[in-house]
């Protein structure tokens, strides 16, 4: 039995585990969405092996009535569908914590001395003619009776986290499994239900949210191949891609999807593309074909454990540099790795518009952990419109599409446009969009291209390029970045002394300005980070010259979790 | 006004190239189209691949997308797709679409993309000085395969035809005014039309003599809208007679009327 103090700070969390096919994912989604609406804040992660059925896949759910930016290990419930789940959790189990174990295995885990409820999930799918799949519905239903919810409230909060999956039949096995435990006589929580709550947001994840932050920026197109951890972002455009009108395609290879959405964006649709680490890998020659006929993209690109195929369905952050010096020869990019999902949401509808106001391939960076992760929100779609940045006007004049200009932005016109002719290439040009080798012209065309940069360097003064959390005075200072962003404020609460935290969010353009300023003077300076090599502190050293020492790096495929990155940091300060 | 067509930039193909005369036909079926009142001239794109052939993009004063080496086909059907009301051709290269971008022209014709493909199969590597492609004759001499290639060639109408192109034809570029007619019927036709255009090499693998005794035209026996004709059409690409003209035409819906 694990002891800590995260109850202390009123976090509970709660695991759902099983095979593969099991359904602890969406158990996992569908615990969250109930605890969302009984105005609890949550986050949730899945882990799951890159198979179809078997394998161990859990959900884990932390939650709390102030906002939770990461899962902790450490459990105060515990659903199993199998015995393996209570053999893998059983050493995180908290002091007191519920487990409920799935009946048809309890034999297998009796005598592990652990307090178990028997909850037999497959006997009351089978009795309701339930296929199996949804039997953790019941564990919904002995779950929503230990929180002391009466069963008319659960019964009508369970028809609205089930609409679109069959609501009656999920009911009734929520009926079944809150009668089960009562009947065994399973002591009530006392009930610490929130009276009073801000309003009650939506449990989305960081692909759902990217995908949303596109849509307010005005998207027009995506284009995508599958793969974990970008596919739910294709997946989930593609299903409202008839309703809206939005042109979703899925084309034969990831060379083939930033092919094809630079012809889209060349013929004015406002384009996105996603993929993973692995699949960007593949765009690298097209990416720097957007560089140099400054054709404005955004990008998704979600990194999982590599190298090669790696780890597949668990998290890294080991391609920051990577995507810094993706694609090749010298052109203007941006680069932002968001580190929650309303970040997801904010960063992608920046990456849209700054592509199209600064003509250049826009990244938005992500995780598996990131990206696959629920988190109670309320997203502000109403704060990002579209930036469609500086249009041709109606020329009478002879139109050139490479204009060079002070702030080397060249005015934007589309092919079917009376008498403009649009010429882009993917060879060094000439303001006509013609290929040039003399001397020149080749140096020219790139000044103009990173002047572009002038303005994004003016743009950090209206983003977030960097944000700072915790004790601001302090001289203890930590940066990091991305999904780490989770663990990190968590951990903040288990700290020995205080610290100030310092996310990084503009990877490029460098706010180096902003960095120095936070890290001088610092005592202690410490990096985290989910990969092997510190990219973000070599980052930082090349822009800074500021050598970060202490590192708590972490790159066995799994997110940092709050109280094991609390102790690692803890060493340093 | 007259249409001028030409750009200020020096065109540098070998003189004599019969790249030329693909231009000349290119530039005289948009005339054509255009004094017709058929087909605005803002409403044409021409990408082009990487390669001798690309260089047609520089010496059109249309709209251009110059792609990377093997990829213009996805951009193109971009293109149409985020403007329908486009008419889109490329230029590519036999090295450019069935060497690097083999995967992209067929899932192209495949999935019936709205776009026209004018494959200038030089049977080389041209730019590159001369090395075999996936059209070249076996035993074919190159800079890398200096012993003779080992493979057999690709027959791109056939290829073609079994992806599922639903309109393809064959011509041969020094003749300029069938080259500009089946441009024409390409780029009206409704779905993917590939036309495959003779384009002898005449610095690395001049092949003019040698399809000049072979080429004959089709026929109105040719029956074009018959799939099994047009297989033994495009199979009959042997040694002393090579056909032209449209070799097979259908109509199906295309990818971006589905998407
Ligand atoms: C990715 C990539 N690989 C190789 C090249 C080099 N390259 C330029 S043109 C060319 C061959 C072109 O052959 P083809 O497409 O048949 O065109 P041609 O010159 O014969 O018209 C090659 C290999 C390149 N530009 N990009
Ligand atoms: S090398 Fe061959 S294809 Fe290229 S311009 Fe010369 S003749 Fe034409
Ligand atoms: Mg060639």
């Amino acid at each position: 039995m694990t002891d800590s103090n995260t109850t202390s700070n009123g976090i509970k969390t709660i695991a759902i585990g099983g095979a593969a096919g099991d359904g602890a994912r969406e158990a996992g989604i569908n615990f969250s969405e109930l605890l969302n609406e009984l105005g609890y804040k949550t986050f949730s992660s899945f882990d799951y092996p890159s198979l179809i059925r078997g394998g161990h896949n859990f959900a884990r759910i932390s939650y709390s009535i102030e906002p939770v930016y990461a899962d902790y290990k450490e459990l105060d419930v515990l659903v199993a569908v199998n015995a393996e789940s209570v053999l893998v959790h059983q050493h995180s189990l908290k002091e007191g914590a519920r487990v409920f174990v799935e009946e048809a295995y309890l034999s297998e885990v009796k005598d592990l001395g652990i307090d178990l409820i028997p909850l037999p999930m497959k006997k009351i799918a089978e009795e309701l003619k339930a296929p199996q799949v949804a039997r953790t519905s019941s564990a919904f239903g002995a779950y929503g009776y230990t929180l002391g919810i009466p069963l008319n409230q659960l019964k009508m909060l369970a028809d609205k986290v089930y609409a679109n999956v069959g609501s009656e039949m999920n009911v009734a096995l929520v009926e079944k499994g809150y009668n089960h435990v009562k009947k065994l006589g399973v002591p009530q929580d006392v009930c610490d239900i929130p009276t009073e709550h801000g309003e009650i947001g939506e449990v989305m994840d960081g692909n759902k949210a990217i995908a949303k932050g596109f849509l307010a920026a005005g998207l027009e197109a995506y284009v995508g191949y599958p793969m974990t951890p970008s596919t739910s972002t294709l997946q989930f455009l593609a299903k409202m891609a008839k309703k809206t009108g939005l042109k979703v395609v899925h084309p034969e290879d990831e060379i083939a999807v930033l092919n094809m959405a630079l012809g889209m964006s060349y013929a004015g649709k406002r384009t996105a593309v996603g993929t993973a680490n692995g699949g960007f890998a593949l765009m690298q020659e097209t990416f720097s074909l957007a560089g140099v006929s400054e054709i404005p993209i955004a990008i998704m690109v979600a990194m999982r454990m590599g190298p090669a195929t790696g780890v597949a369905t668990h998290t890294s952050q080991g391609d920051l540099q990577f995507i810094l010096h993706a694609g090749h020869g010298e052109f203007p990019r941006l680069v932002i790795a968001p580190g929650d999902v309303e970040e997801c949401f904010e960063c992608a509808a920046d990456a849209l518009n700054l592509a199209w106001k600064y003509q250049l391939p826009a990244v938005i960076l992500s995780d598996k952990h990131l990206s696959e992760s629920y988190k109670s929100v309320t997203l502000d779609t109403k704060s990002k419109g579209p930036d469609f940045g500086k249009r041709a006007v109606p020329v009478g004049s002879h139109y050139v599409r490479y204009k060079i200009t002070e702030d080397g932005i060249s005015p934007l016109a589309f092919p079917g446009k009376a008498n403009v002719v649009v010429k882009a290439t993917s060879y060094e040009h000439n303001e006509e969009g013609e290929a040039v080798e003399d001397k020149a012209d080749v140096q020219t065309m790139q000044d103009k291209r990173f002047r572009k940069l002038n303005g994004l360097y003016q743009d950090f003064a209206w983003f977030p390029t960097v944000k700072t959390y915790g004790d601001e005075w302090s001289d203890v200072v930590i940066v990091f970045w991305g999904s780490t962003k989770g663990a990190m404020l968590e951990a903040r609460k288990q700290l020995k002394s205080p610290a100030k935290l310092v996310q990084v969010l503009w990877m490029e353009p460098f706010d180096a300005d902003r960095i120095k300023a936070e890290l001088s003077g610092a005592r202690v300076i410490i990096d985290v980070e989910a990969n092997h090599t510190a990219q973000l502190a070599a980052l930082i050293r090349e822009k800074t010259s500021i050598e970060i020492h202490n590192k708590v790096l972490k790159y066995d495929a799994q997110p940092f979790t709050p109280t094991q990155l609390a102790e690692e940091i803890n060493k340093f300060i | 006004m007259a249409l001028d067509l030409t750009t200020d930039i020096k065109i540098t193909w070998c003189a004599g190239c019969p790249n030329s005369q693909i231009l000349v036909a290119f530039r005289q079926a948009v005339e054509e189209f255009v004094s017709a009142g058929s087909i605005e001239i803002h409403n044409i794109v021409a990408g082009a691949g990487v390669g001798c052939h690309g260089k047609i993009s520089d010496y059109l004063e249309i709209n251009t997308f110059n792609s990377l080496h093997g990829r213009i086909v996805p951009s193109l059907t971009g293109i149409k797709l985020a403007n329908p009301k486009l008419t889109v051709v490329g230029f590519s290269g036999d090295g450019d679409s069935f060497s690097e971008g083999f995967s992209h022209i067929t899932h192209a014709a495949r999935s019936n993309s709205d776009i026209s493909i004018f494959l200038h199969n030089n049977q080389v590597f041209a730019l590159t000085t001369g090395q075999a492609t996936a059209t070249s004759p076996k035993g074919f001499k190159g800079g890398t395969m200096p012993e003779g290639s080992i493979n057999e060639p690709i027959n791109p109408a056939l290829i073609m035809l079994a992806m599922g192109a639903t309109f393809i034809a064959r011509t041969f570029a020094s003749d300029i005014k069938r080259t500009k007619e089946i441009m024409k019927e390409a780029m009206l036709h409704k779905g993917f039309a590939f036309v495959e255009i003779i384009q002898p090499c005449i610095t690395f693998f001049d092949t003019r003599e040698y399809y000049k005794e072979r080429v004959y035209w089709l026929d109105e026996k040719h029956k074009k809208g018959n799939l099994d004709c047009a297989f033994k059409v495009a199979r009959m690409k042997t040694a002393d007679k090579v056909p032209c003209g449209i070799i097979y035409q259908t109509f199906k819906p295309t990818f971006e009327e589905l998407v």
